[in-house]
C-alpha cells in the first residue's frame, strides 16, 4: 500500500493514528516511518507535526530509523533473562556484528530487545519480524542467521 | 455423512507453529488419506492446550491421550498403530503426564484442573462459531437478552463476587453498576487485552483458543453497563490473537450476534479491535483509553476514573481478558454455582502461568487459594534437573519475590496481601539454587526503567536511580547503606509516582532485599564471585 491509500483507507479520525502509522511502517520494505510520512499524516489527520512525532517515538514498535530486511527482537524480560538470554543476545552481538538497536552494513538484519512477548515456556526467546524462536542456544541462533542469511540472497 | 469415530486434536499456537505443526498437519492428512481413514478419523485446529516446550502437540479422543514431540516422520506409526490398531505409541506419549493437562477424562492421574475460563480451549476450533455455540457457547447472552433487565445481570454478577483479574481485584459488579449509573447515554466497554507483564500470556491463550467466549462475556458487559459499543485493545505483538479475534467478530456479524438489534432483541451492540504498539504503561486503563483515541499512551489524572470519565470523556469500564470471560459461565450457572469455587473473598478460578526451572512450564487453571507449593510442585512438576529451589517472583515482574518459607500460602488477592505480595496477572517465574537474586532484580529494574513513560519525575529519575544502584550492586563497588537507599527510593516512588507503574517497583525491590539480604550482602564485598553478574 502506499501512503496516500493507507491515509485514505482509515479517514481522517485522529484515533486512528495508531493504526495509519502500523500500516506505512509495514508497507515500507526498510520497517520504518520516514519525517514526510509523519507530515503528511499530521497534515492528512490535522494535527500538530510535534503531536505525530510524539506518538511515533512514544511506541516501541515504531521506528523513525531504516531498519533491516529482518528486524531480531531479543526478550530480554526476567524469565528469558533467567534462562540465559544474556548470553544470546552476546552471541548476536558477536555473529551480527553490530549493538543493539544497530543495522549491518548489508542491510539485511537490525537487533532490537523487547519487552516479554508472551512464549515464556520457551524462554529464552526472540522474534524476527513477526515470527517466534524459543529455546535459543548458541548453536541455534548461528543456525538461524545463516539461513536467514541465505534466504535473503 | 459418517460419525467420526475418533477426533484428533491438533494445538496451534506460537509454540507449535514455530515447530512446524502447519506441515504436519498436512502430512498428516495425506496419510489419513492414504489409509482411507479420512472419514473416520477428524483432524481438528485448536487452540493452544496450556503446554509449552514440548513441540508439535496432539490429543487423541475418545482415549484422550497426548502426544508430543511429534515429527513428521512419526506419521506412518501414529496411523498404523494407534488410529488403525488402536494402540496408542508409547514412546510418543507426553512422559510422564502431569495432571494438569487432564480435563474431562482421567487417566489415573493425580489431579484435575478447574477450568471455567479455558473450559473450551483445546478442546474446540476457535475459529468456528459453530463448535462453541455447539458446547452451550452463546446461551448466557440468550438468557440475558430475553429474560434479565440489565440491573438483575449487574446484581448477579455482584453476587457471584467476580473480581477483576488484570491484577487489582477490583469488584466487577461494582465497576459496571458505576458506569450504569453515570451519567450520560454513550457509554463503551473496554477489554483490556494489553497483556505486557512479563512471564504472562494467559490473556493470549483465551484469545487464541476461545476468543467467542471473551467475546460473549462483552456483549454482556456491554448490556448491563448501558454502552453500544465494545473495543478489544490487544497488544501489537500479538498476531495470532488479533486474527482470531477479528474471525470472532466477523462470524458474530454474520449470526446477529453483533450488530443491530442482537439476536432480534431491541439491543444494538458494535465490536472492533485495536492493535497497540510496544508500551507496557498502555496496560494501565486510563494510558490505554489515551492510546485507543491515538495519544501517546500517557496515564491521566485520577479522578475522575473512567467509569464516569473514559474514552472520550464518557462512561467507560475498562476490565481484563479473563474478567469477562468468567462471565458467561457466571450467568449459565449462576452466581451461588461460582462462589461454590475458590475461597469466600475470592471465588473462582485464576488461571496461572508457571515458568522458570520447573519441569511443566506452561499455564494453568485452578480454584482460588490453591497453595504456590500446590502449584509449583504438582501442576509444574517440581524443580527441573534435580535442583532445589529457592525462591518464586510471583505477580510478574511488579510482583514479589517470596522464599521457601513463604511456599504454603494460599494463591488469592487477599492471602497473597498477608505476605505483602499481590496476585497481579497470575505469572510464577520459579527460580532454582543457582538463580542470582542480585541478577534478578537487576533485570526487573532494567525493565520498568526502560518502559517508564517519562511522564512523572518520581517514576522517571526513580527507576533511573535504582538501575544505577542495582548496577553497584553488582559490580561491588555498592556499600550495605546503598541497599536502605533502594528500598527508601522504591517506597517514595509508591508514594509519589503517577500511576502504578512508578508505584509498583517497591514490590520486587523490598522483597528481594528483605527476603534474600544475606545474598545482597554477599555482592557488597568486592572479592565475592558471581557468574551471572559476571564477576
Amino acid at each position: 500500500m502506499t501512503r496516500e491509500e493507507v491515509l485514505n483507507k482509515y479517514g481522517k479520525s485522529k484515533d486512528n493514528l495508531l493504526y495509519i502509522l502500523h500500516d506505512i511502517q509495514d508497507s515500507n520494505p526498510r520497517h520504518y516511518l520516514t519525517e514526510e510520512d509523519l507530515k503528511e499524516v499530521a497534515k492528512w489527520l490535522e494535527l500538530p507535526y510535534s503531536y505525530v512525532h510524539g506518538v511515533a517515538t512514544f511506541y516501541s514498535m515504531f521506528s523513525l530509523k531504516p531498519r533491516g530486511k529482518y528486524i531480531i527482537r531479543v526478550c530480554e524480560s526476567p524469565t528469558c533473562h533467567l534462562m540465559g538470554a544474556s548470553n544470546i543476545i552476546i552471541e548476536l552481538v558477536k555473529s551480527l556484528g553490530v549493538g543493539i538497536g544497530e543495522t549491518t552494513k548489508d542491510e539485511i538484519f537490525t537487533l532490537e530487545l523487547t519487552s516479554c512477548i508472551g512464549v515464556c515456556g520457551v524462554a529464552p526467546a526472540m522474534m524476527i519480524n513477526s515470527e517466534v524462536y524459543g529455546n535459543l542456544t548458541s548453536e541455534k541462533i548461528a543456525q538461524i542467521i545463516d539461513e536467514k542469511r541465505r534466504e535473503s540472497k | 455423512m459418517t460419525v467420526p469415530r475418533m477426533h484428533v486434536l491438533l494445538p496451534f499456537d506460537p509454540d507449535t507453529l514455530l515447530s512446524g505443526v502447519k506441515e504436519f498437519e498436512k502430512a498428516l492428512l495425506d496419510e489419513l488419506k492414504k489409509n482411507n481413514l479420512e472419514e473416520e478419523i477428524k483432524v481438528l485446529e485448536t487452540g493452544s492446550i496450556g503446554v509449552t516446550g514440548r513441540g508439535i502437540l496432539m490429543v487423541v479422543y475418545p482415549e484422550g491421550v497426548y502426544y508430543a514431540n511429534l515429527k513428521i516422520a512419526d506419521i506412518p506409526r501414529l496411523v498404523g498403530e494407534h488410529f488403525v490398531k488402536g494402540r496408542p505409541v508409547k514412546d510418543l506419549l507426553l512422559g510422564e503426564v502431569p495432571a494438569r493437562f487432564v480435563k474431562r477424562e482421567k487417566v489415573g492421574l493425580v489431579r484435575e484442573q478447574k477450568r471455567v475460563v479455558l473450559e473450551n480451549a483445546g478442546m474446540i476450533d476457535p475459529e468456528n462459531i459453530d463448535e462453541y455455540i455447539a458446547v452451550g457457547g452463546y446461551e448466557a447472552l440468550e438468557k440475558v437478552l430475553s429474560s434479565m433487565t440489565p440491573e438483575e445481570v449487574i446484581e448477579e454478577v455482584k453476587k457471584s463476587g467476580l473480581r477483576g483479574r488484570g491484577g487489582a481485584g477490583f469488584p466487577t459488579g461494582l465497576k459496571w453498576e458505576f458506569t450504569r449509573k453515570a451519567e450520560g447515554t454513550e457509554k463503551y466497554i473496554i477489554c483490556n487485552a494489553d497483556e505486557g507483564e512479563p512471564g504472562t500470556f494467559k490473556d493470549r491463550l483465551i484469545m487464541e483458543g476461545d476468543p467467542h467466549k471473551l467475546l460473549e462475556g462483552m456483549i454482556i458487559a456491554g448490556y448491563a453497563i448501558g454502552a453500544q459499543k465494545g473495543y478489544i485493545y490487544v497488544r501489537g505483538e500479538y498476531e495470532l490473537s488479533i486474527r482470531r479475534m477479528q474471525k470472532a467478530i466477523d462470524d458474530a456479524y454474520k449470526y446477529n450476534i453483533l450488530g443491530k438489534n442482537v439476536l432480534g432483541t431491541n439491543f444494538t451492540f458494535d465490536m472492533e479491535i485495536k492493535k497497540g504498539a510496544g508500551a507496557y504503561v498502555c496496560g494501565e486503563e486510563t494510558a490505554l483509553i489515551e492510546s485507543l483515541e491515538g495519544k501517546r499512551g500517557q496515564p491521566r489524572n485520577k479522578p475522575p476514573y473512567p467509569v464516569t470519565h473514559g474514552l472520550w470523556m464518557k462512561p467507560t469500564s475498562v476490565n481484563n481478558v479473563e474478567t469477562l470471560a468468567n462471565v458467561p459461565s457466571i450467568i449459565k450457572n449462576s452466581a451461588d454455582w461460582y462462589r461454590s469455587i475458590g475461597t469466600e473473598k475470592c471465588p473462582g478460578t485464576k488461571v496461572f502461568t508457571i515458568l522458570g526451572h520447573v519441569v511443566y512450564p506452561g499455564l494453568i487453571e485452578v480454584e482460588m487459594g490453591t497453595t504456590l507449593r500446590d502449584i509449583i510442585f504438582n501442576y509444574g512438576g517440581g524443580i527441573k534437573d534435580g535442583k532445589k529451589f529457592k525462591g518464586a517472583l510471583v505477580g510478574g515482574a511488579a510482583g514479589v519475590f517470596l522464599p521457601e518459607k513463604f511456599l504454603d500460602v494460599k494463591m488469592d488477592f487477599d492471602s497473597l496481601k498477608e505476605y505483602k505480595a499481590v496476585l497481579g496477572s497470575g505469572a510464577i517465574l520459579v527460580m532454582n539454587e543457582d538463580t542470582c537474586m542480585v541478577d534478578m532484580l537487576f533485570s526487573i529494574i532494567r525493565f520498568f526503567k526502560h518502559e517508564s513513560c517519562g511522564q512523572c519525575s518520581p517514576c522517571r529519575i526513580g527507576t533511573y536511580e535504582l538501575y544505577s544502584l542495582i548496577n553497584k550492586v553488582r559490580a561491588g563497588e555498592a556499600k550495605e547503606s546503598d541497599l536502605e537507599t533502594m528500598i527508601n527510593l522504591s517506597e517514595i516512588m509508591f508514594k509519589s509516582s503517577f500511576c502504578p507503574l512508578g508505584q509498583s517497583l517497591v514490590m520486587p525491590v523490598k522483597s528481594a532485599i528483605e527476603n534474600f539480604r544475606e545474598e545482597f550482602v554477599a555482592h557488597l564485598d568486592k572479592n565475592y564471585q558471581c557468574e551471572k553478574c559476571r564477576r
